[in-house]
C-alpha cells in the first residue's frame, strides 16, 4: 500500500464496487431463474380438498409389546435402522404412560399428528414442510434445506433428520441424506386409492384394530361415526392446532 | 476537537501481519475440513440427534450473530445519537460488525443439512417463518453497514451519513429481535415460548457486540503501536457495565416469570437446580463468570484505570455470553417435551420423557471456532486495506 495520500483512490474503489456488482447478479441470476421455471403449487396435486384425512388411536387396544404398526411403517416406507437410536429415523413411535395421580397405565401410538395449523409449516423458511389440502402435512425433499426449525417447532417430535447416507429406498417415499421427514399418513396409498395406511393395515392383520385412517370431512367415513359417538382428545389440545390424529380412552 | 486522521492499520512487521494471517487461514481450513467432514458423513458423526437437532454450531453462529449487531452500537451512538467521543470508532465499529456476522453466517449455513441448497433459502421465501425473514434481515445488513461504512469514509457521501445511520440502528434492532424470536416463537418447548426473548437477544447483543468490540479495539491499538486514550476506553467500560447489568436484569425478569408459572416450574428446577452440566453453566458461566466478574471489575475503584481489568472483563462477558447461548440453545432441548401433561412416560420408542444427553464433538467445534477465525481475519484484511483506524486516539 504505497498511496498514503489522503485522497481517496477512485480507480480502486470503481474495481471493489464493480466486483461487488458482479458478484450480486452471480449470487441471484440461477435463483431468479429456477424460482420462475418452478411451478410452486405442483405439491398439492392429486389432492382434494373435499378430504381431509385423519387416523383414531384407541389406546385401550393398543397391545403391550406389540411393534406391528412400527414394523410396517418401516418396512412401507424403506426405514431401516443404523445400531444409532438417538439419530434412526422415527416416523411412528409407540408410547406407554402412567398417571401420575391414579397410576392407570395406557399404551398409544405418536406420529406426525397432521394438524390444520401445523408449527412446522409456520417455521419452515422455504416452504418445505406443507400442508396437502386433503390435510397431510409432508416435507418437500427437494426443497427442504435441512435446518431442522421445523423439528424444534413440533410439538410431538414427530419429525426424524437423516443423519447418515441411504441406500435401498423404498419407491413408496424418496429420503435423503440432510433432510428433514415424518409420517406422510401412507400419501402413496392414499393417491392410489388404497384407504389403509400400513400401520392400521398391521394393527388389523395382529387382531387389535387400534387404528383407524379415513376422512373426517366425509359424515359416513367409519372414523367420522365413531369420533362423533365417543369422548376422543387431542394430544396437547391446549395449543388449538385441530389434529387430523385423535386419541380415545387415554 | 482536532481533525481526525485515519490510516491502514499495519501490524508491526509484515512478518508478524502474515503471519497472524496465515494462523487464521489455517484455523479457517480446518473449520471448513470439518464441515465438509461432517456433510459428507452425514451428521451422525456430531453429538448432534433427532432429540438435540441444534449443536454447538448453532451456539457458535446465534452468538457471533447477535454480537454482530452489538458491534455497531458504536457506529450508531457516534452518527445517530451523535456522542463526539465514539464517532472515530465509527468505521471500525461496522467493520467488525461485518465481520462477525459473515463468520455467524458462515457456520450457520454450513451447519445446515444441504448446505448446496442455499439457493433455495434466498428464493424461496415462507413470509410467515422468522428463519426467512432473518435471511433477509442477514443479507440487508451487509448491505445497509457497507452502505452506512462507506458514508463514514468517502467524503463526498458523508451528507448521508445521518440517514443511513438511521437506517442500519432500526435494521440493527430488527435483526436481533429476529434472531430472538426464533425462540420466541416456538411454542411447544417450555423453555422458549417467551416474547421476552426478543428483547433478551437485543440486550444481550449490545453486551457481546461491546466487548468483541473493546477487546479487539485494544489489541489493535497494541499490535499497531498507536495512541489509545483511557478517557475513551473509560466510556466504554462504562457502557459494557450498564449492559452487563441489563442483560443480568432480562434474565432476571426472564426466570421470575417462569418461576410463577407452575407450568414451567420443570424447565426452572432443570436449569437452576439439577440440570448437571446446564446448571452449573448457568450459575457458574452465565451468572460468575458472565455477570458478576465484570461487574466487579468494571465498577471496583481498584481497577478503575486498568486496562487489563477492561480486557479481562470484555473478555469474560464474551465467555459468560457464550454459556448463557449455550444453556438458552442446547438446554432448552434437553429438558424433555411436555406431551402428556399429568402423566409419566413409563416406557417410549424415541426417548419422551427423558432429558437428552449431548456431548459436541469436536468437528463442531472447529466449525464454530473458524466462523470466529473468518470475523477476525475479515477484520485483520478489512483494517489494512481501508482507512478504519484513527492514526491516534490519545484524549
Amino acid at each position: 500500500m504505497s498511496n498514503k495520500s489522503d485522497q481517496p483512490n477512485m480507480d480502486r474503489r470503481k474495481m471493489i464496487g464493480g466486483a461487488i456488482a458482479a458478484t450480486g447478479a452471480m449470487t441471484i441470476a440461477p435463483g431468479v431463474i429456477l424460482h420462475a421455471a418452478s411451478v410452486s403449487d405442483e405439491a398439492s396435486a392429486g389432492a382434494d380438498a373435499k378430504h381431509r384425512w385423519g387416523m383414531l388411536i384407541d389406546s385401550k387396544k393398543c397391545a403391550d409389546g406389540c411393534s406391528a404398526c412400527v414394523d410396517a411403517c418401516n418396512t412401507e416406507h424403506g426405514l431401516e435402522g443404523h445400531g444409532r437410536p438417538a439419530t434412526d429415523a422415527v416416523w411412528i413411535r409407540p408410547v406407554k404412560l402412567k398417571d401420575k395421580q391414579t397410576g392407570r397405565e395406557n399404551r398409544l401410538v405418536m406420529m406426525c399428528q397432521h394438524c390444520e395449523h401445523p408449527p412446522c409449516v409456520d417455521v419452515c423458511p422455504t416452504n418445505a414442510s406443507f400442508k396437502r389440502v386433503d390435510g397431510i402435512v409432508l416435507v418437500d425433499r427437494h426443497r427442504c434445506i435441512g435446518c431442522r426449525y421445523c423439528m424444534m417447532a413440533c410439538p410431538y417430535k414427530a419429525r426424524s433428520f437423516i443423519h447418515e447416507a441411504l441406500t435401498e429406498q423404498s419407491v413408496n417415499a424418496p429420503r435423503g441424506k440432510g433432510c428433514v421427514e415424518s409420517c406422510t399418513l401412507c400419501v402413496h396409498r392414499v393417491d392410489d386409492g388404497v384407504m389403509q395406511t400400513a400401520c392400521q393395515e398391521a394393527c388389523t392383520n395382529e387382531g387389535h384394530d387400534a387404528i383407524l385412517f379415513g376422512d373426517l370431512n366425509d359424515p359416513n367415513s367409519e372414523i367420522s361415526k365413531t369420533l362423533k359417538s365417543t369422548n376422543s382428545v387431542q394430544i396437547r389440545a391446549d395449543l388449538e392446532l385441530n389434529t387430523g390424529v385423535r386419541y380415545l380412552n387415554l | 476537537m482536532s481533525k481526525m486522521y485515519y490510516r491502514e492499520l499495519y501490524c508491526g512487521t509484515p512478518a508478524r501481519y502474515w503471519s497472524g494471517l496465515a494462523l487464521l487461514g489455517v484455523i479457517i481450513a480446518i473449520g471448513l475440513g470439518a464441515a465438509y467432514y461432517m456433510e459428507h458423513n452425514g451428521h451422525w458423526v456430531t453429538g448432534m440427534s433427532n432429540q438435540i437437532v441444534w449443536g454447538l454450531p448453532h451456539v457458535f453462529a446465534i452468538f457471533l450473530i447477535v454480537a454482530a449487531s452489538g458491534a455497531l452500537n458504536v457506529a450508531s451512538i457516534g452518527s445517530v445519537f451523535g456522542g463526539p467521543l465514539y464517532k472515530p470508532l465509527g468505521r471500525y465499529s461496522g467493520l467488525l460488525a461485518i465481520g462477525l456476522l459473515a463468520g455467524g453466517l458462515m457456520v450457520l449455513v454450513l451447519d445446515l443439512g444441504r448446505p448446496d441448497r442455499l439457493i433455495v433459502a434466498m428464493t424461496e421465501y415462507n413470509f410467515k417463518s422468522i428463519f426467512a425473514w432473518n435471511v433477509i434481515l442477514y443479507t440487508g445488513f451487509f448491505v445497509i453497514v457497507g452502505l452506512y461504512l462507506w458514508t463514514m469514509i468517502d467524503r463526498s457521501v458523508n451528507k448521508y451519513n445521518r440517514t443511513v445511520g438511521f437506517a442500519a440502528f432500526f435494521w440493527r434492532i430488527a435483526l436481533t429481535t429476529g434472531t430472538g424470536s426464533i425462540f420466541g416463537f416456538l411454542v411447544a418447548r417450555e423453555a422458549y415460548d417467551a416474547a421476552i426473548m426478543a428483547p433478551m437477544f437485543v440486550i444481550m447483543s449490545f453486551s457481546y457486540g461491546l466487548a468483541f468490540f473493546i477487546i479487539t479495539l485494544i489489541a489493535a491499538y497494541i499490535w499497531g503501536d498507536r495512541e489509545l486514550g483511557d478517557f475513551r476506553l473509560t466510556k466504554l467500560k462504562n457502557l459494557l457495565g450498564v449492559f452487563v447489568g441489563a442483560v443480568f436484569y432480562f434474565t432476571l425478569a426472564y426466570n421470575l416469570t417462569n418461576l410463577y408459572i407452575t407450568q414451567h416450574h420443570g424447565i426452572e428446577r432443570f436449569i437452576l437446580l439439577d440440570g448437571g452440566v446446564y446448571t452449573q453453566m448457568f450459575w457458574i458461566g452465565q451468572i460468575f463468570i458472565g455477570s458478576i466478574i465484570p461487574l466487579f471489575l468494571i465498577y471496583s475503584p481498584a481497577f478503575e484505570k486498568s486496562r487489563w481489568a477492561i480486557a479481562a472483563a470484555s473478555v469474560a462477558v464474551l465467555i459468560g455470553g457464550f454459556f448463557q447461548i449455550y444453556v438458552i440453545v442446547i438446554g432448552g432441548q434437553a429438558y424433555p417435551m411436555n406431551l402428556f401433561p399429568g402423566k409419566e412416560v413409563v416406557e417410549s420408542g424415541f426417548y419422551d420423557g427423558q432429558v437428552m444427553s449431548y456431548v459436541p464433538t469436536l468437528p463442531e467445534a472447529a466449525l464454530g471456532v473458524a466462523g470466529i477465525a473468518v470475523a477476525l481475519t475479515m477484520v485483520a484484511v478489512g483494517a489494512r486495506v481501508f482507512k478504519v483506524f484513527p492514526e491516534t486516539l490519545e484524549d
